[in-house]
């Protein structure tokens, strides 16, 4: 399973950070940068959770 | 405003993308005495040349040409081909220049590449109005063998970028899209595209003209060298030739070092020009060929100067799309500015280095990453530099005047004069064709 973000979607609502820590952080200005691209397995729970914060759809889920 | 005119070289022998009269538009007829649009290179055939030559793109990124076209013909389909004139680098004028000059070359590559990818339909995408009158006019005289069409687009940084080309043609703004899909997976109107630089085009026809060539034509290059105290010049190369030698054959001898590929290799130091120019060589060295602009740091100049002026472009050219790359490319731009004007802070240095580790990768298109490439690259080459600018303002900077510093690595493209009237009756005008040829559409 990957994670992927929209940088042209993400607006630095921050709120994809909190359920996935491992996952995703966010920068000096709020906006998300994956730490990972490849989910490890185990975290695709916390993948799902992370992608469905977001208020504008910048993350999405494949495979 | 410094932008300075391009100079051109004099004639080069035939198989050269420059050719045999590069400051004159050629002509159909003198294309074809040329021997172009006559090669029997049937498409197979001529792809197993351009994997045997190891021909790569000649846009920026340097991918292998064959492999692209394969990619394309494979996802089957009805494919689409697209010549990307494009060129967004302020210090590049091939492209431009190619397009007013020999447009048949690359319509010739352009036709060669849809017979390989099985398009039915293709695409001339430029800004350049003088380049966008010089291909129709060469449609007007020599039809394709596929529908073609004209696509014009503001001229910006991104807007040669894969998917700013199929989202413009497709009728949306010429701004980038996030990846995947890529365009050979998805792209104008949903098919499978091919969107190929010019001048590769021009070498894909080159070889199928002269395959026993073929070598030759994939390991020579168009390059735009500026900087120096002379005019920039546009001419061609072979791989390998040391950077040095450029600089000093072509009007920037005792060069401090290089802003290279375009925005994209980021600031080389004066050793680094014994490099060779040869795409591998220069990547292995972190840096890139990209499209072979190379802007030669004069003795005299000050590097931190060129990187903040390159910064500065970014930031203005920045499709304010992503986010990140608007704070990004900002940053970046302001602390080296900062640094250029003397009044930067104590923590300028470890933001630099915080942003070209931070910022790659991060937005939907390379824009971001070139600045990221030019702060860490400016840190890795010219650490003193760095220093010397915290402790005390550069002289040399302050006299540059770092308020207006992208303009300074912009070059304008050469001037091509009209092919010659063939001294015969103009042709009557074309009847109706069964399906319009758009591209035919402002045809003088």
């Amino acid at each position: 399973m990957k994670l992927l973000l929209d940088s042209t979607r993400c607006q630095g609502y921050g709120l994809c950070q909190e359920p996935a820590p491992d996952l995703v952080e966010l920068d000096e200005w709020g906006y998300a940068r994956l730490i990972t691209l490849v989910v490890p397995p185990g975290a695709e729970d916390e993948a799902r959770a992370c992608a469905e914060s977001c208020p504008n759809s910048a993350l999405r889920l494949e495979g | 405003m410094t932008t300075t005119t391009v100079r051109l070289p004099p004639a080069q022998p035939p198989g050269t993308v420059l050719g045999t009269a590069p400051a004159i538009a050629e002509s159909a007829d003198a294309y074809r005495a040329s021997g172009g649009y006559g090669a029997t290179t049937g498409p197979g055939e001529l792809l197993a040349h351009l994997a045997a030559s190891g021909l790569r793109g000649r846009g920026g990124a340097g991918f292998p040409a064959a492999v692209k076209l394969r990619s394309v013909r494979d996802r089957g389909g009805h494919p689409v081909v697209v010549a990307n004139g494009e060129e967004g680098e302020p210090g590049s004028a091939k492209d431009r220049w190619l397009l007013r000059a020999r447009p048949h070359l690359v319509l010739d590559g352009l036709a060669r590449a849809a017979a390989v990818t099985g398009a039915a339909r293709g695409f001339v995408y430029l800004s350049d109005p003088a380049a966008g009158e010089s291909v129709r006019r060469a449609l007007a005289e020599h039809p394709p063998p596929l529908p073609v069409e004209v696509v014009e687009t503001d001229h910006t940084y991104v807007a040669g970028e894969e998917t700013s080309v199929v989202r413009r043609i497709d009728g949306g703004p010429a701004l980038p899209t996030a990846k995947p899909p890529r365009p050979f997976e998805q792209g104008v109107g949903g098919a499978p595209t091919l969107v190929s630089n010019v001048e590769t085009l021009a070498r894909i026809a080159l070889t199928a003209a002269r395959p026993d060539l073929r070598d030759t034509i994939a390991r020579s290059t168009l390059v735009t060298l500026s900087g120096g105290p002379v005019s920039p010049l546009l001419t061609e190369v072979p791989y390998g030739i040391p950077l040095r030698a450029l600089a000093d054959r072509y009007g920037n001898p005792g060069a401090a070092g290089a802003l290279m590929g375009g925005l994209f290799g980021g600031l080389v130091d004066a050793d680094a020009l014994d490099l060779p120019l040869e795409p591998d060589a220069l990547i292995a060295a972190g840096t890139a060929l990209g499209c072979g602009a190379i802007h030669f740091l004069a003795p005299g100049r000050c590097p931190v100067t060129t990187a903040a002026d390159a910064a500065a472009h970014l930031a203005a050219e920045s499709a304010r799309q992503c986010g990140v790359c608007v704070s990004g490319t900002a940053a970046v731009g302001k602390a080296l500015y900062g640094l250029a004007a003397g009044t930067a802070g104590p923590d300028t240095a470890d933001s630099l280095d915080r942003w070209a580790r931070g910022l790659r990768g991060r937005g939907a298109c390379g824009l971001l990453d070139a600045a990221a490439g030019i702060a860490g690259s400016l840190l890795r080459s010219f650490p003193h530099l760095v220093r010397s600018h915290l402790a005390a303002p550069c002289p040399v900077c302050a006299g540059a005047a770092p308020a207006d510093g992208r303009h300074r690595l912009t070059v304008a493209v050469p001037v091509v004069a009209g092919a010659p009237v063939p001294a015969r009756p103009p042709r009557p005008a074309p009847s109706p064709t069964p399906f319009p040829l758009p591209a035919l559409k402002g045809t003088p």
